[in-house]
């Protein structure tokens, strides 16, 4: 019989922080500059110059880590670690390994088979590299080092995950509490969550870790899926074969499906770390902590229980719109202006969740303001516009963020209560129509609805049907 | 000389230090960090147990700045000194294998 | 009296009464440095184009008082691991042969508020690491008061340049006694502040932990003002010290009644030159004569300080070079095979031996396996030593030490041996492991004629202690004669010249530095006495 095995995972993700600027220099880290453009001599390594450390950086690693349930170290350090990278402008990156700023947390994972404990070992704190591209024309790279100095945060995980399941569920759970926290967008695509895979597998049964290998270049939650089984795969059929599984570094490539070491006889993978004698130590007093602790917003699972206390909406709603901190946050603002949970609900769950999935984006990235949705539904439930011109609105709404009420004059979409200006209407569509008039007449009800559409089609849908209906059926009479 | 510093201890540091030694200068180096270490290894006769290691001489804690953008786009200064450089960025011997 | 001959201060009040306009002050710096500086080779670059740019300015701010300070016009020379923007600062390394700063280091900014005008940089041993400028990828610096001689190191450029009267003051950097053992040799006053005093935004590390920026100057009080315009809080650097005082020209008080002066006796043991201990004990006498409470003690530990301090500044060392890797700025070989082979080469060929022997040293004591044998372990000792000065500034307000076990050797001895050569370091080193204060002052010459200084060590932010006990002491002492440069008299023997001229003005100036460098202490102590009274 064939051998069972078991896959296990530990997973070191880096998290971009969203502060403003670098995490030891004052420049922007704002997406999209021309090549360095957004450096300075200490981002760039230049001789002489000295980092200062940006304190929101400890701020929200702070934060993470008490959401993530972690052990604060009051006093913290950072570390050089020595490696020769063109990326790396001082060809060491400034980083925490004796003293990390936080210990010893988990999260809890939702999977097929219930609920997970999966243990953080550390977050610490350090400086992104900057970027390279290759340049076919010349045969060279180029450097930019506007990434160069973007605080990162890097939360190691214990090797408690079992499946790409599991890894998924994991990086899910971090991303959202990152998210509602403020910490990050961790997207990704772009980078600002990045996730290095240490996988091992060892006969079912046994104590002993098998050899790991560490995976990088990890883009996507369905790279990592893929990275998970082939490399599972390789190191299975190295057993199988009695070969041994070579502790080292693999770079996945999704189009191939494969990992190929990033072996190079010029690394000798010893960083050499020692205190940085730059920068002083960190010492989070009693009180610092408990000031970011009370400036912890509501996480998600508190948000859930809340919602079900406070808003009449169905459970499985509530649940979807939690699962973004930005709807969670057009939820609550849009209610809070007009009073309608279930509304605003409805509206998030109908148009909004099917406008996202036509165009394939996140629910983070929502960019709509509250306010519109909230005068959207108000004039809907004023009558001032039906359901039909409303839809249309909201996309207007959804794409463009317009303000609905002066889009509805702009475009004349108010609802017609004009009775005189509707009897006119109506008499001319019974004047058009003789062949459907006697067929209600001769008991036909859906020959109404036709002329209901006809009258509407006229008005170019700004009627209220109700009202539309009820003078059909007395002219009529 | 009680550190005998190998050949291979050597290229060793050599790629640590990303630095390339002649023969001559590496018999040279293996004897000097030998020797250095000889009288380093005098710190060894101090009792340190339970000495903290000192990296900072004075107590001083928490400096920090303010998470506010102070500086702009200044890359032509910062690729004013650089060997080689194309479309505003550093260009170096290709990276990738 | 000659431009070249006036102390900084003096030279500044004349500026600012208009005996001498900034111009002429640069003309006369500018005009020693052609005669005098092809010997000595004390700079690096020159840069009269930026100087001369910047006399009309100053000089007319000094007219309307925008520029205030006591040094306002006063020429200055600057060590060349000190970053000036626009001009070029290369550590005197090949690897930095080229590279042209486009930002200000924070000492600089504060000279240029004061109305300071940068002559050039001064040679120095490569990135800092040397005690005789032998190493400068520029060739030596000579003692100019026997060009047979180094004048110590790293800051070998800047002493001599103040000895010489090319520049009325300089700023060093002082790393383990690159700024008190040249200035030693060189007879100048030289001054290593508590760490954290002066910022180290701009100054090129060799060891982060160690470094830090002084003064050199021809007196004590010329020390003090210079302290007073370039220390200051900068937010740039993480390590800088907000110091409740910057006030350090108050201490310049010729008055030592009191202050408790104790000298170690483990820094007068083996390996001290004779002449150099008598020296030593002289200036004590001095300074008890003026009424100092001065004894000997055990301070301890003095012989781990060399071994500690060359494991935590090679290891920084390490890695703070490297970043010198042809990439950014600097020099990038000329011929290499792919990314690594260009780091290789780049840094072999643009770094000189001395400097890769530390890199490598360095590498060595941080690499898997090591880093706690050696570089935690040099880092308790620290601790220790730390220790040791504390207690011993529970009893006395000063340190009164030699500066350099020996006077300057001659040129080409040092470097064949390389661990004697640090051990030459014995006195200053363990004074930047503790982060304190120090100052050397010049109290006599020895038989052959080149001078001696004596260190003052201080308690950490007590500068005042010891820049008030070197200026009573210097009171004592008398005027020091400068040297004689060969370049201005070519008829006679440029050494015999200024040993004899040397000899001459000293005795006739401090009584009898003769007498005590020959041993007769007392006759010192009777004569310094008597000039108290």
């Amino acid at each position: 019989m064939a051998k069972q095995y078991e896959t296990v995972i530990g997973l070191e993700v880096h998290v971009e922080l969203a502060t403003k600027t670098k995490i030891f220099c004052g420049c922007s880290t704002a997406f999209g500059a021309a090549p360095n453009a957004h450096t300075c001599p200490v981002c760039t390594g230049m001789p002489g110059s000295l980092p200062v450390l940006n304190k929101q950086v400890v701020e929200y690693a702070m934060a993470v880590g008490l959401a993530t349930n972690c052990q604060i170290h009051q006093f913290c350090k950072f570390d050089r670690k020595n490696y020769f990278y063109p990326d790396n402008p001082q060809n060491y990156q400034i980083s925490q390994l004796y003293l990390p700023i936080c210990h010893d947390g988990f999260v809890e994972v939702e999977t097929s088979a219930g609920t997970r404990k999966i243990g953080i070992h550390e977050i610490h704190m350090e400086e992104d590299a900057g970027k390279l591209v290759h340049d076919e024309w010349e045969d060279c790279s180029l450097v930019d080092y506007n990434r160069s100095g973007v605080p990162l945060i890097e939360i190691v995980s214990e090797p408690d995950m079992r499946s790409a399941e599991e890894v998924i569920a994991y990086l899910e759970k971090l991303r959202l509490i990152i998210q509602y926290l403020g910490a990050s967008d961790c997207k990704l695509q772009e980078g600002s969550m990045r996730a290095d895979v240490n996988l091992s597998v060892r006969e079912v049964g046994t104590e002993k870790f098998g050899t790991r290998t560490e995976m990088k270049n990890l883009n996507s939650f369905k790279a990592i899926g893929r990275a998970i089984d082939g490399e599972r795969q390789r190191q299975i059929e190295l057993l199988e074969e009695g070969k041994p599984v070579i502790q080292e570094t693999r770079r996945w490539d999704d189009n191939k499906e494969y990992s190929y070491p990033m072996r190079s006889k010029e690394d000798a993978h010893d960083y050499r770390y020692f205190p940085d004698p730059d920068l002083v130590p960190v010492l989070i007093s009693d009180e610092w902590l408990q000031e970011v602790k009370d400036r912890q917003p509501e996480l998600r699972t508190e948000k859930l229980a809340r919602y079900k206390k406070e808003f009449d909406i169905p459970e499985y709603d509530a649940g979807i719109i939690t699962e973004s901190k930005r709807m969670a946050d057009i939820f609550e603002e849009a209610t809070a202006l007009c009073g309608k949970p279930k509304k605003v609900s409805n509206w998030l769950m109908g148009e909004t969740l099917r406008l996202l999935k036509e165009e394939n984006r996140e629910p983070e990235t929502l960019d709509f303001s509250p306010k519109n949705l909230a005068k959207l539904i108000d004039l809907a439930e004023a009558g001032t516009i039906n359901q039909t011109v409303a839809k249309e609105v909201f996309e207007q709404i959804f794409y463009h963020d317009v303000d609905p009420e002066t889009y509805v004059e702009e475009h004349g979409l108010k609802t017609v209560n004009d009775e005189g200006e509707l009897r006119t209407v109506v008499e001319g569509v019974i004047a058009a129509n003789p062949q459907s008039v006697s067929d209600y007449k001769g008991g036909k009800e859906k020959a109404l609805g036709f002329l209901v559409g006809q009258t509407m089609k006229a008005m170019k849908g700004k009627a209220n049907p109700a009202a539309v209906n009820a003078m059909l059926r007395e002219l009529l009479a | 000389m009680a550190n005998i510093i190998s050949d291979e201890t050597i290229e060793y540091v050599g790629i640590l230090a990303k630095l390339e030694l002649s023969d001559e200068e590496k018999e040279q180096a293996k004897k000097d960090i030998g020797r250095m270490l000889d009288y380093v290894d005098k710190l060894n006769e101090l009792d340190t147990s339970g000495v903290e290691p000192m990296s900072h001489v004075f107590p001083v804690n928490n400096v920090f700045r303010e998470d506010v953008v102070t500086n702009g786009d200044d890359h032509e200064a910062i690729l004013k000194n650089a060997p080689a450089a194309k479309e505003q960025s550093f260009m170096v011997p290709k990276t990738v294998e | 009296m000659q431009i070249t001959e006036l102390t900084a201060l003096e030279l500044g009040r004349k500026i600012k009464k208009k005996e001498i306009s900034v111009r002429e002050a640069l003309d006369a710096s500018y005009q020693k440095i052609e005669t005098a500086d092809g010997e000595l080779n004390s700079f690096v670059t020159l840069d009269q184009e930026a100087a001369y740019a910047r006399v009309e300015k100053v000089q007319a701010g000094i007219e309307d008082g925008s520029i205030a300070g006591p040094l306002a016009g006063v020429p200055t020379a600057i060590k060349d691991n000190i970053c000036t923007e626009g001009l070029r600062t290369t550590c005197s390394s090949k690897i930095l042969y080229n590279f042209v700063p486009t930002y200000q280091a924070e000492v600089i900014r504060n000279m240029e508020k004061a109305g300071a005008v940068i002559l050039g940089k001064t040679n120095m041993d490569e990135f800092a690491m040397g005690s005789t400028t032998e190493t400068s990828a520029f060739g030596p610096t000579k003692n100019p008061w026997n060009t047979n001689h180094v004048p110590g190191g790293s800051s070998g450029g800047s002493c001599v340049a103040v000895a010489a009267g090319e520049a009325p003051y300089a700023l060093g950097s002082d790393t383990g006694g690159s700024i008190r053992q040249p200035s030693s040799f060189c007879g100048v006053v030289g001054m290593k502040p508590t760490y954290g005093t002066v910022s180290r935004y701009g100054l090129i590390a060799y060891g982060s932990s160690l470094d830090q920026i002084g003064p050199i100057a021809r007196d004590v009080s010329d020390c003090a003002a210079i302290l007073e315009m370039i220390a200051s809080h900068d937010k740039k650097d993480s390590t800088s010290v907000a110091r409740s005082d910057y006030d350090f020209t108050s201490a310049l008080v010729d008055d030592v009644k009191g202050l408790r002066i104790g000298i170690p006796s483990d820094y007068l043991g083996e390996g001290l030159d004779d002449e150099v201990r008598q020296a030593v004990l002289a200036a004590a006498d001095v300074l008890r004569q003026k009424g100092a409470v001065v004894e000997e003690f055990d301070l301890s530990l003095v012989e781990y300080a060399i071994p500690a301090y060359y494991v935590i500044a090679s290891a920084e060392a390490s890695s703070n070079l490297a970043r010198f890797d042809g990439v950014k700025y600097g020099y990038r070989s000329e011929q290499y095979e792919g990314l690594h082979n260009m780091y290789k080469k780049s840094r072999s060929e643009g770094f000189g031996e001395e400097v890769k022997r530390r890199i490598m040293l360095g590498s060595f004591v941080l690499s898997s396996g090591y880093y706690d044998a050696y570089y935690l372990k040099a880092l308790r000792t620290k601790a220790l030593i730390k220790q040791s000065f504390d207690r011993a500034f529970e009893k006395y307000d000063v340190i009164l030490a030699p500066a350099s076990p020996t006077t300057a050797p001659e040129l080409g001895k040092s470097l064949s041996d390389p661990l004697k050569m640090y051990l030459g370091d014995i006195y200053t080193i363990s004074v930047n492991l503790a982060g304190l204060p120090g100052i050397s002052v010049p109290c006599c010459l020895d038989s052959r004629g080149l001078p001696i200084g004596v260190q003052m060590i201080g308690d950490c932010f007590k500068e005042k202690s010891i820049l008030r006990a070197a200026y009573a002491y210097e009171q004592a002492r008398g005027s020091f004669p400068m040297p004689a440069i060969s370049g201005t008299d070519t008829a006679a023997s440029p050494t015999v010249a200024a040993v004899g001229n040397i000899q001459s003005t000293a005795a006739s100036a401090a009584g009898s530095i003769q007498d005590t460098a020959a041993g007769s202490v007392q006759n010192t102590a009777a004569a310094a006495g008597q000039e108290g009274e």
